[in-house]
């Protein structure tokens, strides 16, 4: 129906683009992967207790709280927000946990009641955020320090310690057993709970960030948010949402973390939002927004878990665990711009 | 005849698949303005990029005044007497005036400290050199567009620029500020400046223009003194063939009221506008600059809240309090900033396509890859669209494919009106013709058009009714059959002609 150009002979539109080997090893993900395997093949090398399926079962409990966080601080960073009161958090959400089984509630009760102030931590940013619209970077870090402060009000130096044995079975045991099945290498690992909701969590991120038509929307905000409101999409609406979703995983993570660990201080959690982080831009979610996958930031929490872990077990300080992941980052972010300079020759 | 000031001998400059320039040979002479010519994707920003130091070419030469030169940054083109005006504006914000003229540059008193003093005087200086009446210490937000290329200007004086490069200064401009840049370009002239114009305009290139420079695909395809061509000489140069500059209109039956706009008022911009738009009409919006026109459109389109008015569409009232509300009544703004507003640059093609409305393109609970491909190949083909695949990222492509792939969008969702804000601001010539002719063509498939556009010949080519708008009211409405320019022109001004 269209009058014929002269553009249509000229230019034949392919459906895809080329694939070329070189990108793809540059990709972000890729590069987390060979540096999970080296990770994994350095460790396994060096200690023979590493590849131990309790001392890795044990090991993944110490970072899924963050990393169950991780995820939803993943998608805020995407669409360029940030939610730094995340820590904090944790320590409020744990606070009033301890308070509700002092008062005896049981497990089902306690991980809700987590949840439900971590929502209404969020709604709290988000409001601030999308309604008044302050720069969230500016907002939480005012309401780090509030909830925090909070904490510490309310708390002073006092520690909560009585939970009831479902609660902290749920944060000390292995939800699903170390099952053999007489077969040497066929058998079912030892998973704590709180690393197997990171794992439903993050297949559910992933599936929902790149196959759906909400993902593809905070893709967009990302890239342009003046663009994506003029094309009909509810950025303030959606933004207000990633804020209350990071309070509740937030509040979701101070449970487990008074489960497994059995009692709360006021510094719960402390400076946790920066590992956060890290483990976001680890993962390659460009702080200028727009760019992510969930892959890279679960790829990034594998690698940075197990290097912990690994230095923890040759008896390495943690202050040199933390020059070695410092590091890390910057040579990751590093790496693929100066392969791409050096290929663009400019 | 006189040395050149600079020259470009054999100048090539590749890109991953593209070659944006294949040996050009120029000669820039002093007090004479060089309009360089040609399609979007022709190379003339290359051209500019690499005269302003922000390409290094692959091979072949620049001289200034004689001698080799190389420039590794924007710095050492600035060192070697060359200015660049932009397209978009690029200077900051919230700095004072002066600030921005001296930026890079500002006089230093003991110690390294900033001489505020001066640097205010030799702003106030410049300004004054090219009669620009602003105020050097007003930050740079409060000024309008053609302001602030007078700053750009006053910029370029103060490094005592000896060629200066003008990319679309007129873009965004009204008829007596071009006036006013024209005179000063006239004036830069006369002192000897080598001056480089880059205009989509045609009426602008043979009014300002001494040479020209004509390009297409990366070569040069012809030069010489302007008065030597005729404009349609100079097209088909530029296009390779000979192209209608406006398509004839089309003959369309004008069906029923399909948008009827009744009272629209907001709070500080536009009040009272009221009409009616029927199938297969085309409506021009025309005034000028701040008349109000993308205002009021964007508080039809539900993106700024309006304060009173009523909108019927197929005679039902609607309620549209954002986008997405007119998005799904069957309304799409095509909006006047490309790069801000239409486009998401980092996307490719495909996600830009499907934006406005990826519920569509939902299977079961995922987006189907398939389904988007396969509107994105359909309006991608029915736009002509340039590209190298459909996943490449708007980025990467010319302003006018840009300018397609958002129309594309907007066509996607299957309108029952279309605002066309601008839509060939910036673009060239053979994408501006294509855009004309498919304006046309949707007219025809009986979507009713608003079509704003502050070029005369784009509103008289193709609309079926005016309405001119002047300080946020409608002024006066011309039909077809019995309107002139120099009514229309004189409605929007609020003088008669002579006056300009």
């Amino acid at each position: 129906m269209s009058t014929p150009l002269p553009t249509e002979e000229r230019y034949a539109v392919l459906d895809r683009a080329p694939r070329r080997l070189g990108a793809t090893l540059l990709r972000w993900d890729v590069i987390l992967l060979i540096l999970l395997v080296l990770t994994v093949a350095v460790n396994a090398i060096v200690s023979p207790y590493f590849l131990d399926v309790y001392n890795l079962a044990d090991a993944t409990s110490n970072f899924s709280e963050k990393a169950i966080i991780a995820l939803a601080m993943a998608l805020l960073i995407l669409v360029r927000d940030i939610d730094l009161s995340v820590a904090a958090i944790i320590a409020l959400a744990a606070m009033v946990i301890g308070y509700a089984a002092e008062a005896g509630f049981g497990a089902p009760v306690l991980f809700a009641v987590g949840i439900g102030v971590g929502i209404l931590c969020g709604v709290f940013n988000g409001f601030l955020v999308t309604c008044v619209r302050l720069p969230s970077i500016v907002v939480t870090i005012g309401t780090m320090s509030l909830f925090r402060g909070l904490t510490q009000v309310i708390l002073g130096d006092q520690a909560l310690t009585h939970y009831p044995q479902g609660f902290l079975n749920l944060g000390q045991n292995y939800f699903i057993p170390f099952v053999k099945t007489g077969i040497r290498w066929l058998f079912i690992p030892p998973v704590p709970l709180s690393f197997l909701i990171f794992l439903v969590l993050a297949a559910i991120f992933g599936i929902v960030l790149h196959k759906t038509a909400v993902g593809r929307q905070l893709f967009a905000i990302g890239s342009n948010p003046v663009a994506a409101r003029f094309s009909g999409i509810p950025v303030d609406r959606l933004r207000f949402i990633l804020f209350v979703l990071s309070g509740a995983l937030s509040g979701l993570g101070g449970a487990l973390l008074a489960a497994r660990l059995g009692s709360m201080r006021s510094n719960m959690a402390f400076g946790w939002e920066l590992d956060i982080v890290t483990m976001v831009i680890l993962g390659g979610v460009s702080i200028a927004g727009g760019v992510g996958s969930i892959l890279g930031v679960f790829l990034a929490v594998l690698v940075l878990g197990l290097v912990t872990f690994g230095m923890s077990l040759n008896n390495i300080p943690g202050q040199v665990v933390s020059v070695y992941t410092g590091a890390l980052l910057i040579a990751v972010i590093a790496i693929p711009r100066i392969f791409e300079r050096l290929r663009r020759g400019g | 005849m006189p040395d050149p000031i600079l020259t470009l001998s054999g100048v090539s400059k590749s890109f991953p698949g593209v070659r944006a320039l294949r040996g050009i040979t120029l000669a820039l002479e002093a007090g004479r303005v060089t309009a360089i010519v040609g399609e979007n994707g022709a190379g003339k920003s290359t051209i500019v990029k690499v005269l302003t130091g922000i390409y290094r070419p692959d091979e072949g030469e620049v001289t200034v005044r004689g001698e080799r030169r190389e420039f590794f940054s924007p710095r050492d083109a600035w060192a070697a007497g060359i200015a660049a005006i932009h397209q978009e504006t690029v200077m900051f914000d919230e700095l004072s005036v002066a600030e921005n003229i001296f930026m890079g540059h500002m006089p230093t008193a003991s110690g390294n400290l900033v001489n505020w003093h001066e640097m205010r005087e030799r702003a106030a200086e410049l300004l004054k050199r090219i009669d620009a009446p602003i105020p050097s210490g007003l930050p740079l937000k409060r000024l309008s567009v053609a302001q602030k290329h007078l700053v750009e200007i006053a910029r370029a004086l103060s490094h005592e620029a000896q060629v200066v490069i003008m990319d679309e200064p007129t873009a965004a401009l009204s008829a007596n500020e071009i006036d006013d840049l024209f005179r000063i370009v006239a004036q830069l002239k006369a002192e000897g400046r080598a001056i480089v114009f880059i205009s989509h305009k045609f009426d602008e290139i043979f009014r300002i223009a001494d040479d020209f420079v004509c390009l297409r695909d990366g070569e040069k395809v012809g030069e010489g003194p302007i008065a030597s061509v005729t404009e349609a000489e100079l097209v088909r140069m530029m296009v390779g063939r000979p192209v209608d500059q406006v398509f004839p209109k089309r003959d369309v039956p004008i069906g029923e009221v399909v948008l009827s706009v009744d009272g629209l008022s907001n709070a500080t911009e536009y009040a009272d506008i009221s009409f009616d738009l029927r199938k297969g009409e085309i409506l021009g919006f025309y005034g000028l600059v701040g008349a109000g026109r993308t205002e009021a459109m964007q508080g039809l389109f539900g993106i700024t809240p309006t304060t009173r008015g009523r909108v019927l569409l197929d005679g039902k009232p609607l309620s549209i309090r954002s986008p997405s509300d007119a998005i799904r009544a069957g309304i799409a703004y095509v909006p006047e900033d490309r790069q801000d507003q239409g486009a998401v640059l980092p996307l490719g093609i495909r996600e830009n396509v499907t934006l406005a409305n990826l519920h569509k393109y939902v299977r079961g609970l995922f987006l189907s890859r398939a389904a988007e491909k396969e509107e994105t190949r359909r309006f991608g083909r029915r736009l002509a669209i340039k590209a190298a695949n459909w996943e490449q990222r708007l980025a990467e492509l010319s302003g006018g494919n840009q300018q397609k792939v958002v129309i594309a969008k907007w066509l996607a969702t299957r309108p029952k009106v279309i605002i066309l804000d601008e839509p060939t601001k910036g673009i060239d010539i053979g994408s501006k013709a294509a855009v004309h002719d498919f304006i046309g063509e949707l007219a025809e498939d009986g979507l009713a058009v608003v079509l704003i556009s502050s070029e005369l010949p784009e509103v008289m080519g193709l609309a079926d009714r005016v309405i001119v708008m002047k300080e946020g009211r409608m002024v006066e409405e011309f039909r077809r059959s019995r309107w002139s320019a120099e009514e229309i022109v004189g409605a929007a001004t609020g003088a008669r002609k002579e006056a300009a």
